[in-house]
């Protein structure tokens, strides 16, 4: 135990730990270390021990989510790891096939970016808006590399040759890019690649189609092959994207740890006093930028390949919010976060584009979550979904009465969900257009919900959530390819106003300078 | 405090080099001529300063008057229009911050800069950076020299903690550096300074905001610094109690230019310097005429 | 030769329409010090706005009011909505970040991008809009100096496009909102502190901002003709290019980044071909931003360390 720091004994000139306490600590485990705190008098307001403590406990997510975090942090990093490429690889055995396969693949691969683009963005705070064109770099490199579009017979590179070409290849367009970010600060930096994000795209599209395809891109890549074998099935890209994923996650988690990770992270928070302490900004931002390039080309390989073609289109913005999506919402500055705010993301992207019945699980789903996670006490979560459900079969019956048409729809998703819902929620005739005026009114709703307090809150959330299901059953889920994309825009909207640190980040504390 | 030379350290501390070579002749840090102009305004005139070896040298002057410029030159933040930084001999001027900063001059600032959502401890490490070599391929490995390294980079980090004492050290290592109290951040920042393994050492207003308990620990403190650590200590401060208990030589600038140089007694009362604090005596002006 | 004077004719008139939306994302940045992405979306906006209006007063070959009325009221309404519905957007998801890192409003601004695109292609549909603007205009109204002509809405992009910008540079440097806004742009805290009602001045720029951009959309549909959901996308990117090339928060630069951008785009889709035109706009900005990071009117901003 050492001596007091607080008391009449503070002000006192302090010696130096002599050198066996300061071994004897050192020795000590971090836990214990913390233990130490705890009996220094118990919590004590403006203490930093205090503060610290404080802080922790307000970065979980709330009620039991937060239970569930806690208990994942005591297992430790690289367990928890290991068990989730455990549940990765054990996951189809329980019957996933077919587009669900699919849907895994093109999640894995998603998060493969967003563990990238950490790196650049969560761990060296630069916003790099033009990531998605070294993902279209890393496929179509694959591509030229891996089919007969190059010369009369094509290249048709062993994979163990050209995986690793493109990963460095693609790293060293990274270093390029960055080079522009010595000299621009934070906002012209986003400019600049995202006009060379779109700038790739035009390239592509436009530029020697003879070579690159135009359009039309590249089709007939080889698949991945090596040792004689080759993976041509949907199984045998997932289970490969999931050992790459792992792999990278594995080696990010050495990097971060080390005195590259280090660095990253005090140039993202003082670029000016990190120099002033040895760290050479410039460099540390193209390594940042190398190697997120490198994972988003790591990516492009394996995407390419399993596609077997590539497109222009493949590597647009919608994708560039994606991955920034995922990024945002599973916490920048984070591994696991990156990788599980992809998987979140990509599923519910891509879910909401098959049948309508999924659709309708998921939305319904995620708000009774959320409604969870967030409406205590248990009894005014309870009021709410009673109140709204009457407030339903009240509307519907009036609608009805007024007259049929107004009720002479049906409600989009089928299944069970649509059958509970055919007497509840209003679905007229024709339904687009009061779908549309339905969806501005439930945004204006949901504007007011954010700003009123209290009980009004409690009371609006009840119309709210009626208009959602009526906006849903209407015109959402009629559209689903602009729903998914308006979602995606909401979870940015809504992620970076309510918890910027995203579900499992780091709550930041950021002093103006 | 008095400017007897100190007695080296009964036991080599990890991390410690061993004595410093001393220049042959001439202090460690000089600036000779220097002069730096923002667009129109001339911020630094023809200055001239020396910090030898275990040496405590203070800056005063009002606000203003370009204290703080003087170490963004020495540490590269800013390009002298004219003149000369030397270095142990060498010129600096003109090298980026973290070249300098990796020869041998380290700082804390006026504003405090730390990572703040960094741990203490790693707030510590990263300042290692420049005195550590492995890349990140070989980070990745966990190459044998590399675990070495990195084991005697948390050794540094852990030693240079201790220097304070129970102040910064025990379960404070693995808190962010947010948590900290302010008295603490200003000597975390001193820390963090010490692990980049300098030989000056530049304090820019280390006791500001401290109440006198603290102030007079951070007096005492930067005594140590020279002493336990053979620093050549440069400091920019307002409290004067500071500056009279460390201090082994005083130097007063105003607007740019030095006003004067000495022991505390003598600058603190050299007319100059009462009158760029105090103003003019009305009397005595109305006397000159 | 003629042909030259041409594509500078027409260049200029899509410069005043890039230099307008510019003129309003430089303002916004000047205030907030954030890159609103969401600003080209205003743009379309406007555009549908003008189109609704047409639609309303019985489509481009059968107006049920003149001409003249049809379009001041396109005009008026196109920048009274826009300009609320930015000042809206600034309220609900920008003022909450005021004081968040940057990088915060700048995510939330491209999802606020994202979703204006995807909720106008919600509600309006993936089809094109057209204006027909020959319809109610007729191309043979106009001047001809020449073999160059400029017909009737070029004339009154051009003019309307002065007298804007004419008007906006009068308020900014003539008022006492023009002082405000200046002073919050300089420096928000000492201007708070100096009684100057922040939040106001700054709602009052994003309106006029996004005023400026409605009026834009509606210019961009009678003379492009064409409005869909995305041409929010690619005008903003090119009204980037012009502020930022000019020297982002500086109005002159943002005016004359947009006449440049303009006249860089018709001579090279004339000169050259149209399928390179975008790629090479991207690598101007490219080369300008390497070359002067702070643009060409910009100020290289001193801060104290």
């Amino acid at each position: 135990m050492l001596p007091p720091t607080r008391g009449p004994d503070i002000g006192v000139p302090v010696p130096a730990l002599p050198p066996e306490a300061l071994a004897a600590e050192a020795a000590r485990p971090a836990g214990e270390r913390q233990a130490d705190a705890a009996q220094e008098g118990g919590p004590q307001v403006g203490a930093d021990e205090w503060v610290a403590r404080r802080a922790q406990r307000h970065e979980y997510l709330p009620s039991w989510l937060g239970s569930a975090q806690r208990a994942a942090e005591r297992v430790g990093w690289w367990p928890r790891l290991a068990i989730a490429g455990l549940a990765g690889v054990v996951l189809p055995l329980f019957g996933l096939g077919g587009f669900q396969l699919q849907v895994g693949i093109d999640s894995l691969v998603i998060a493969l970016l967003a563990v990238g683009l950490n790196i650049v963005v969560g761990w060296t705070g630069m916003l790099d808006l033009g990531y998605v064109a070294f993902f279209g770099f890393g496929a179509y490199a694959f591509a030229l590399l891996s089919s007969a579009q190059v010369g009369s017979h094509g290249i048709h590179l062993p994979s163990l040759l050209s995986i690793p070409i493109v990963i460095i290849a693609t790293g060293i367009l990274g270093l390029l890019v960055g080079l522009p970010s010595r000299r621009l600060i934070g906002d012209y930096l986003a400019i600049v690649t995202l006009f060379f994000g779109e700038a790739f795209v035009e390239f592509t599209n436009n530029v020697a189609p003879g070579v690159l395809g135009g359009p039309n891109g590249i089709v007939g890549i080889d698949t991945v092959h090596a040792f004689g074998h080759q993976i041509s099935s949907n199984e045998g890209y997932y289970y490969l994207l999931v050992v790459l994923l792992v792999a990278t996650m594995a080696v990010l988690r050495l990097l971060d740890t080390s005195r590259t990770g280090r660095a990253w992270r005090a140039v993202r928070e003082d670029p000016l006093a990190a120099g002033s302490m040895t760290v050479p900004v410039d460099r540390v931002k193209l390594m940042a930028f190398a190697f997120g390039a490198a994972v988003a080309g790591l990516a492009g390989t394996i995407f390419a390949a399993q596609q077997i073609s590539v497109f222009p289109t493949d590597f647009d913005t919608p994708i560039l919010i994606v991955v920034y999506a995922a990024l945002v919402l599973g916490g920048a500055g984070s591994i696991a976060g990156a990788a599980t705010g992809a998987l979140l993301v990509y599923v519910i992207y891509d879910g909401l584009l098959r049948s309508p019945t999924y659709s309708g699980y998921m939305f319904y789903g995620l708000i009774l979550l959320t409604l969870l996670a967030r409406l205590r006490p248990w009894r005014r979560l309870a009021l709410v979904l009673a109140g709204t459900v009457a407030f339903g079969f009240v509307a519907h019956a009036v609608a009805q009465a007024i007259s049929h048409t107004w009720v002479a729809g049906a409600p989009q998703s089928t299944g069970s969900v649509g059958a509970a819902l055919r007497d509840w929620v209003i679905v007229p005739a024709n339904a687009q257009t009061p779908g549309k005026f339905g969806f501005v009114l439930l945004v204006c709703l949901l504007i007011a919900l954010v700003q009123v307090k209290g009980i009004w809150r409690t009371v609006l959330l009840v119309p709210t959530l009626y208009v959602a299901s009526f906006t849903w059953e209407t015109v959402l889920i009629a559209n689903p390819s602009v729903t998914r994309q308006l979602m995606i825009g909401a979870i940015l909207i809504v992620m970076m106003n309510a918890r910027p640190q995203g579900l499992l980040g780091t709550r930041r504390v950021e002093v103006p300078t | 405090m008095t400017t007897e030379p100190a007695q080296p350290p009964s036991g080599e501390q990890p991390g410690q080099d061993a004595q410093p070579t001393p220049v042959a002749d001439g202090p460690v840090l000089s600036l000779s001529k220097m002069s730096l102009s923002f667009g129109g305004l001339r911020a630094l005139t023809e200055l001239d300063l020396a910090v030898n070896d275990c040496e405590i040298v203070s800056m005063i002057g009002p606000n203003g008057a370009g204290k703080t410029t003087v170490f963004n030159v020495i540490t590269g933040v800013y390009r002298p229009s004219s003149g000369d930084v030397r270095f142990a001999g060498h010129a600096i001027a003109g090298h980026p911050p973290h070249t300098i900063a990796q020869l041998g001059i380290a700082r804390t600032f006026q504003t405090l800069r730390l990572f703040m959502n960094m741990s203490v401890l790693e707030n510590v490490m990263a300042a290692t950076y420049g005195h550590t070599r492995a890349t990140p391929v070989e980070s990745i490995l966990r190459l044998p020299w590399a675990r070495r390294e990195e084991r005697e980079a948390r050794a540094l980090a852990e030693e240079v903690l201790s220097f304070f004492g129970q102040r910064l050290a025990g379960y404070r290592w693995d808190q962010p550096a947010y948590s900290l109290s302010y008295a603490n951040r200003r000597r975390l920042e001193i820390a963090r300074a010490l692990a980049t393994k300098p030989r000056v050492l530049l304090l820019d207003e280390p006791a500001a905001g401290m109440n006198p308990a603290e102030t007079h620990e951070i007096t005492e403190l930067i005594g140590r610094l020279r002493d336990e650590r053979r620093l050549a200590i440069l400091v920019i401060e307002h409290d004067m109690h500071v500056v009279a208990g460390c201090s082994d030589r005083v130097v007063a600038l105003d607007h740019g230019v030095k006003i004067a140089e000495g022991g505390f007694d003598e600058v603190a009362n050299h007319p100059a310097v009462v009158e760029a604090y105090m103003g003019r005596d009305p009397e005595a002006l109305a006397e000159s005429g | 030769m003629a042909f030259f004077f041409q594509e500078l004719v027409n260049g200029v008139t899509t410069g005043a329409l890039y230099a307008l939306v510019a003129l309003g994302f430089s303002m916004v940045y000047g205030v907030l010090k954030l890159l609103n992405f969401a600003h080209g979306d205003l743009y379309m906006v406007g555009a549908f706005v003008g189109y609704f209006v047409i639609q309303w007063f019985g489509g481009p070959a059968a107006l049920s009011i003149p001409v003249p009325l049809v379009l001041l009221i396109m005009f008026v309404l196109a920048a009274l909505l826009v300009g609320f519905l930015g000042v809206a957007i600034e309220r609900f998801a920008y003022r909450p970040l005021r004081n968040a890192p940057r990088i915060a409003p700048l995510i939330t601004a491209i999802g606020i991008s994202f979703f204006l695109e995807n909720a106008a292609l919600l509600l309006f549909g993936a089809q094109f809009r057209v204006y027909n603007t020959s319809e109610f205009i007729s191309f043979s109204s106009g001047i001809q100096i020449g073999s160059v002509s400029i017909d009737a809405v070029q004339i009154m992009v051009l003019l309307m496009g002065l007298v804007l910008m004419v008007g906006l540079r009068l308020l900014v440097t003539r008022t006492k909102l023009g002082k405000q806004m200046r002073a919050v742009a300089s420096d928000r805290e000492a201007a708070e502190m100096l009684g100057i009602n922040v939040n106001l001045t700054i709602a009052a720029t994003f309106f006029l901002g996004s005023a400026l951009a409605g009026v834009a959309g509606v210019m961009a549909g009678l003379l492009f003709n064409q409005v869909t959901n995305m041409i929010g996308f690619v005008a903003g990117l090119k009204a980037f290019t012009a502020a930022v090339v000019g020297g982002i928060g500086s109005l002159p630069g943002a005016m004359l980044g947009g006449l440049l951008i303009g006249i860089a785009e018709s001579f090279i889709t004339g000169y050259v071909s149209s399928t390179y035109t975008n790629l090479l706009i991207f690598g101007l900005l490219i080369a300008v931003m390497l070359a002067r990071p702070t643009g060409l009117f910009g100020r290289p901003q001193l801060r104290k360390v």
